[in-house]
């Protein structure tokens, strides 16, 4: 990537701002791009299958939670605020021995997704516990009075009622994610922070910045739209319009409450 | 059957520690309907969680069909569980749930076969009368219907007991009347035995068999339901049917409390009261309803004479219990101060 717009840049004037040829920039920014893509969608992935998990424990060790244990809940807590209040570029520094034991390496895509992970584990573990404790409380009692286990408490009880308020906040957790990546560029990580820090900042390339920031605002927006439509399609209030209207003569909003009708058919069950 | 034995339950240690329930006893036979009421903070939730074995008694037991649920281990609650269904208050369905969906839940966790349990919630959805309904998620039902989904759910799994957690609370009138009704033809068909908790005194006159009423952790006073109705020293029957304001007498006349007792009364006695006594009869106030084929109430009426022996006896003819206004007995009556 650094080698190829190295070559672009190399027999290029200086003394002007705009130092790419426009023609040039898109080739310069789409395998940025394509970087910066594949850097958010490695960390995102370990983000949720730590996250999900990590949330629902830290949730259900709090008091009224299926395991309630102070202690671990202190103890888990404390350690996920330490993750969370460190600004990124200071957790990204300070974490670098442990990256380099990770990765072998302190530089690229696999040094930027070791912190950018321990910081979206963070914040996304706080995301999911808030969205677990939106969901009444009186679902996990009907579960467990139903018979369920811890783990199918967690699942259908918990988890499956959150799904909406948790893809919220998946969307806030990418595009926070994207933000990272670009601060992750600073230390040769690639993708259109990258490219915006080495042309538009240490450059003064004014035409390879403004194009940065359009991919940047076009990125953020999609995954936004992308976001609303699936809390849209998962929340059972906005989803269920749209699939039973086509079943039934009249909608069921506007139908009155019909208790009172005593039912037809009684077979004898059960 | 259900029985509760001296069940105690308390929280917190030491100095903190609170006894919330102080050596319950109930019993509910097959084909019972037995209510439990009190004022909020009497520990009716508190009983609720532990019948359904979500809470475990400081001491004490609870024995369904013989079996002492309350001293299994945690793996084996989790099976006792599914031997009580347990309704729950208006919001204990999954939003993002269907109705046959929320029904068919119990038997997920239990891992019966897709198939096996859609037949399963076909049946219970026809069985509650919601079989148009099998596709609609909760915000699409009315509060009755919603409740209609909880209960089959509570079915789902064929318990014998059933525990009603203020399942009518926040129903309008016509909605409770029809979960009522659908409860009671539940009891009778399936056998049920079922603990009604409720803050409501008028659902229990249309529902319970018989009653408890809970205050700071005891059972203060229960009974069956007629026979309190019957009592007119007890306070549990009075709250159940409430004596209201009545009309003032006309000079002269003594005015009677009046309290249908358990023995069969004509009812045409204001006449027959007022021809035997010769005298006029003057029907001030009155609350009288048939259930369960027995008619309760009570009325308060002024009669214009002073030969009270003669009016009591004429009383205890027409099978009603009377005391007369101004009397000691009375004033404690109205005041609610009898235990």
């Amino acid at each position: 990537m650094s080698v190829l717009a190295a070559d672009i840049t190399a027999g290029l004037p200086s003394d002007t701002g705009f130092n790419v040829p426009i023609a040039q920039i898109p080739a310069l920014l789409l395998p940025a791009l394509g970087d910066t893509l594949i850097m958010v969608g490695i960390v995102m992935t370990i983000v949720v299958l730590v996250g999900v998990p990590l949330g629902s424990l830290i949730h259900n060790l709090a008091p009224g939670g299926l395991f309630e244990n102070r202690a671990a809940h202190s103890v888990l807590s404390w350690v996920i605020s330490i993750g969370r209040s460190l600004p990124f570029l200071i957790l990204m520094a300070a974490i670098v021995p442990f990256t380099r034991f990770i990765t072998g390496t302190n530089i690229g895509i696999p040094a930027a997704v070791v912190p950018m992970s321990i910081a979206g584990i963070a914040f996304f573990t706080r995301i999911v516990e808030n969205s677990l404790r939106s969901v009444p409380i009186a679902l996990t009692r009907v579960a467990r009075s139903s018979g369920a286990s811890s783990l199918q408490i967690i699942r259908t009880a918990q988890l499956s009622e959150a799904v909406p308020s948790i893809i919220g906040g998946l969307t806030i957790n990418t595009i926070a994610m994207i933000e990272y990546s670009a601060i992750a560029g600073t230390i040769g990580a690639g993708g259109i922070g990258y490219v915006a820090v080495t042309y538009g900042y240490d450059r003064f390339d004014n035409g390879v910045m403004l194009a940065t920031i359009v991919v940047l605002v076009a990125l953020v927006a999609t995954v936004q739209l992308v976001g609303d439509r699936l809390v849209r399609a998962t929340t059972a209030h906005a989803a269920a319009s749209v699939r039973r209207r086509p079943r039934g003569p009249s909608t069921p909003l506007t139908r009155r409450p019909s208790t009172a009708t005593e039912p037809t058919t009684r077979s004898a069950t059960s | 059957m259900i029985r509760v034995d001296q069940l105690r339950k308390e929280f917190g240690h030491g100095a903190q520690r609170a006894v919330v329930l102080d050596g319950l006893d109930l019993s509910i036979e097959a084909r019972e309907i037995s209510a439990v009421v009190g004022p909020s903070g009497a520990g009716k939730s508190t009983l609720a969680q532990c019948v359904s074995l979500l809470e475990r008694p400081t001491s004490g037991s609870v024995i369904v069909n013989g079996d002492v649920l309350s001293e299994l281990s945690e793996r084996e609650l989790r099976v006792a569980r599914r031997r009580i269904g347990t309704i729950f208050q208006s919001d204990g369905l999954f939003s993002r749930r269907t109705a046959a969906a929320n029904i068919g839940l119990p038997l997920e966790y239990l891992g019966v076969t897709p198939a096996e349990s859609r037949r399963r919630v076909a049946e219970l959805l026809d069985r509650v009368g919601l079989a148009d309904k099998a596709g609609h998620y909760p915000h699409q039902l009315s509060g009755g219907q919603r409740q209609r989904v909880g209960i089959a759910r509570a079915l789902a799994l064929r318990p014998s007991v059933i525990l009603s957690d203020e399942a009518t609370s926040g129903l309008d009138p016509e909605a409770t009347g029809a979960i009522v009704e659908l409860l009671k033809e539940l009891r009778d068909d399936l056998e049920l035995s079922i603990l009604f908790i409720t803050h409501e005194m008028d659902t229990v006159l249309q529902i319970a068999d018989s009653v408890a009423r809970l205050d700071q952790g005891r059972i203060v006073e229960s009974g069956h339901v007629l026979d309190l109705l019957a009592d007119p020293t007890s306070s549990l029957g009075r709250a159940l049917q409430p004596r209201r304001a009545h009309q003032p007498a006309p000079a002269d006349a003594t005015v009677w409390a009046v309290t249908y007792g358990s023995e069969p009364v004509p009812a045409d006695w204001v006449g027959l009261l007022a021809a035997r006594l010769d005298t006029t009869v003057s029907l001030l106030g009155a609350s009288i309803e048939t259930l369960r084929g027995t008619t309760t109430g009570h009325a308060t009426i002024a009669v214009s004479t002073r030969r009270h022996d003669l009016v009591e006896v004429e009383f205890h003819v027409l099978g009603l219990d009377a005391r007369r206004a101004g009397s000691e007995a009375l004033l404690e009556l109205e005041t609610g101060v009898v235990a």
